[in-house]
């Protein structure tokens, strides 16, 4: 398992080459660094030498890709891509294009409130997507799961701003329950937390119970559930003890490559409910065209993503052993 | 003079595939009359068909548009009234056929098929013995009764709205699918068709394309691009190609990235279904024949897998269909020119905190992206139990 996970991890390389890549080639197809450095600069009388101490100060003053005014080696180590994006390898974010803060810093100031919202809205949600589709398979013909599949054919055609709207306007507005957005350190970030988790578990109810109850369905399908029924077990035990077990590898395939994302909040549900989380701050940096936050966001983005991956291939084999990692 | 959107040709396309597969299926093409007879036993299937049929027309006719010409002034000296000038509005056929409702405006907000404005404005009343009083009322409205959905804000008609935002959804939900179907069918058939550094090549590219968080991709993209070529509203001459044809939208940009995102799944579910074909009896006979490469796949690789792309196509539509109310509503997906059910409940949550509330814009948007997305998801569900009867789980 250990060169398996070695392997893995030597292959995400040249796909982490390959996201800076583009996002450089984004960043930079319209926005040359001298178009950066006034946008940063702002100022009205911008002389051509104030730009230039701009981009060498942030090492933007040397050519895209291909340095060919160096010899050998250089050609390739003295450009913007490669100076910018090594560093990333060994997660140094270094520091914003703007304001100079510390982006390394910055991401560990805002995570918490991105977990704050994220990992309830995670752990409530598995857990109450896996009771009802369960419930529903467990009544599976029954008046009771054809409505409940209704309705959640019905949820999941509702668009996510009824959910998020009019659940601020409902518990908010009308029963004045929680606040309808913001956020506040400590303990009393408590009551600003709960409307998200909860908007964020009924939105996507409908979509997930769906999605399981097929999970459990086709495994209560199969033969060995039929030899524990025909032992005479009880459908409670074959439910929780046989089909939940062996519904383990679809259900974690679904789950595991979130865990990571958890660190890094849901960037449409920091901005609807002002949450001062990671989601927020890389919007606010797309909208400063700050390339610096950007690529170290969408870099972490895809190490987390690389990360859930991995982690997805051994939770396979914690929950079968069968299956081995070669 | 008409005037041709590349996102036009999205739908224009659309329908000719379906009409196609209507030909085909009467024509005897064993495949699909399978799947209407199936469809056809399917009562409700049948319903939410009507009803995207019924969305689809009303998206076909925002689709078709063309400029008016305009009169010479009077005064106009000879040399200028030779070339004929034709107006920098091109209204579709939807525009001219809600032209009575498009007149109808009022003030500014009022209810559903209310009578009256909805604030009170000071007004001067003449009484019978001819004094004249000045009251805070709710003045009557032009034109009363007539507004389905009521009115917003500049006092335009709702539905009117509602129903420019079609398209807007329909381009959307079909588009994005479309543009990405022929690059997915190529990139899977040749990795799973010829493996070896091809595979490997395909693989790292939507490796790479998925492990970047989607929404940074469409934002991100989105700022570059959306700002090129038309954004909705008057035409400029710089944006038309022969004075009649856009290339460049804002909503073809973002069908396009749209589909950057969510190519990758399609790419691999193709990619895995030719590995399997490839090793079938007939593909292995086409090759021992000394078949050429590209006609087996043409012929043999290529129709076996075109019932996942038309499940694709059906199931990507609703959730498609969705995130474009919430790009258009943070402000990253169609102009606020464009009709867009997102811009509509942009506009109209910041009305949700006066007192009284005014419900209706917002209703409206969501009921017609609820009346789209409903069936078309119980829809797409029909399709695909009647495409692929591996999938009909959990029925007897």
């Amino acid at each position: 398992m250990f060169t398996y996970i070695t392997r893995r991890l030597l292959y995400a390389i040249p796909i982490l080459i390959g996201v800076n890549l583009l996002t450089t080639l984004l960043f930079f197809y319209v926005n040359t660094p001298d178009d950066m450095a006034r946008t940063m600069l702002g100022e009205k009388n911008l002389t051509p030498e104030i730009v230039e101490n701009w981009k060498k100060d942030h090492g933007y003053d040397k050519p895209l890709f291909i340095n060919t005014k160096e010899d050998g080696l250089s050609k390739v180590t003295q450009t913007i891509f490669f100076q910018k994006s090594a560093p990333l390898l060994w997660l140094d974010f270094g520091s914003s294009d703007r304001n100079n803060v510390d982006i390394a810093e910055e991401i560990r100031g805002r995570m918490w409130a991105s977990m704050a919202i994220a990992i309830p809205t995670f752990i409530i949600g598995i857990a109450t997507f896996l009771t009802f589709s369960m419930l529903l398979a467990y009544a599976r013909g029954t008046y009771l799961d054809i409505w409940g599949v209704t309705l959640c054919v019905v949820m999941m055609s509702v668009s996510a701003l009824f959910y998020i709207i009019g659940g601020q306007f409902f518990f908010g507005k009308m029963l004045k329950l929680f606040p309808i957005s913001g956020y506040d350190t400590g303990l009393h970030a408590a009551k600003f937390v709960i409307l998200p988790v909860l908007i964020g578990v009924i939105g996507s109810i409908g979509g997930s119970v769906r999605f399981y109850r097929t999970v459990f369905l086709e495994e209560l399908g199969k033969d060995y559930i039929r030899t524990a029924r025909a032992k005479g077990l009880a459908e409670r035990t074959v439910l929780f003890k046989h089909a939940l077990k062996n519904a383990m590898i679809p259900i974690l395939t679904n789950v595991v490559v979130s865990i990571p994302f958890l660190f890094y909040g849901s960037l449409i549900m920091e901005s609807f409910f002002a949450i001062p989380g990671l989601g927020s701050f890389t919007i606010d940096a797309i909208g400063s065209q700050d390339f610096a936050i950007v690529r170290a966001m969408v870099y972490l983005g895809s190490l987390l993503y690389i990360a859930g991956l991995i982690l997805t291939d051994i939770s396979y084999t914690l929950a079968d052993p069968r299956i081995r990692l070669e | 003079m008409p005037v041709i959107l590349a996102t036009d040709i999205i739908i224009y396309l659309v329908f000719l595939v379906i009409i196609a597969g209507i030909v085909l299926a009467r024509n005897g093409d064993g495949y699909l009359s399978q799947i209407w007879q199936h469809l056809k036993k399917n009562k409700l299937a049948m319903a939410c068909m009507i009803i995207l049929v019924l969305y689809g027309l009303v998206a076909l006719g925002d689709s078709i548009r063309w400029r008016d010409k305009i009169e010479p002034a009077p005064n106009a000296t000879v040399a200028s009234s030779k070339t004929t000038i034709y107006s920098a509005n091109a209204h579709s056929l939807l525009d001219r056929a809600l032209s009575g409702l498009r007149a109808k405006d009022e003030k500014t907000f009022s209810a559903p098929l209310a009578t009256k404005l909805f604030v009170k404005e000071t007004l001067e009343i003449t009484a019978a013995d001819g004094t004249v009083k000045t009251v805070r009322e709710h003045p009557p409205l032009k034109h009363p009764g007539s507004h389905l959905l009521g009115t917003d804000k500049v006092g335009g008609d709702v539905l009117m709205a509602a129903l420019k935002g079609v398209r807007t959804g329909v381009v959307i939900g079909t588009g994005t699918t479309i543009i990405i179907i022929p690059f997915a069918i190529l990139f899977g058939v040749f990795a799973g068709y010829f493996g070896g550094w091809v595979d490997d090549l395909i693989q790292y590219i939507y490796t790479t394309l998925s492990s970047i968080p989607g929404i940074l991709l469409i934002v991100s993209f989105m700022l570059i691009f959306g700002s090129e070529g038309y954004q909705g509203g008057v035409i400029k001459e710089s944006d038309l190609w022969f004075g009649l044809f856009v290339p460049s939208d804002r909503l073809f940009w973002l069908c396009v990235i749209m589909g950057i995102t969510s190519w990758t799944d399609l790419c691999r579910l193709i990619r895995g279904e030719t590995l399997k074909l490839r090793e079938l009896e007939y593909v292995q006979a086409a090759k021992a024949f000394g078949v050429s490469n590209i006609k087996t796949i043409l012929r043999h690789i290529i129709p076996n897998l075109m019932h996942l792309v038309l499940i694709t196509f059906i199931l990507q539509f609703s959730g498609l269909v969705l995130a474009e109310a919430v790009l258009s509503y943070i402000g990253i997906g169609v102009g606020p020119e464009m009709g867009s059910w997102g811009n509509m409940i942009n506009t109209a949550r910041m009305e949700l905190s006066r007192e009284p509330v005014v419900w209706w814009s917002l209703v409206g948007a969501f009921i017609f992206i609820f009346g789209l997305v409903l069936p078309a998801n119980i829809f797409g569900d029909a399709i695909r139990d009647a495409l692929d009867p591996k999938l009909r789980l959990g029925r007897k």
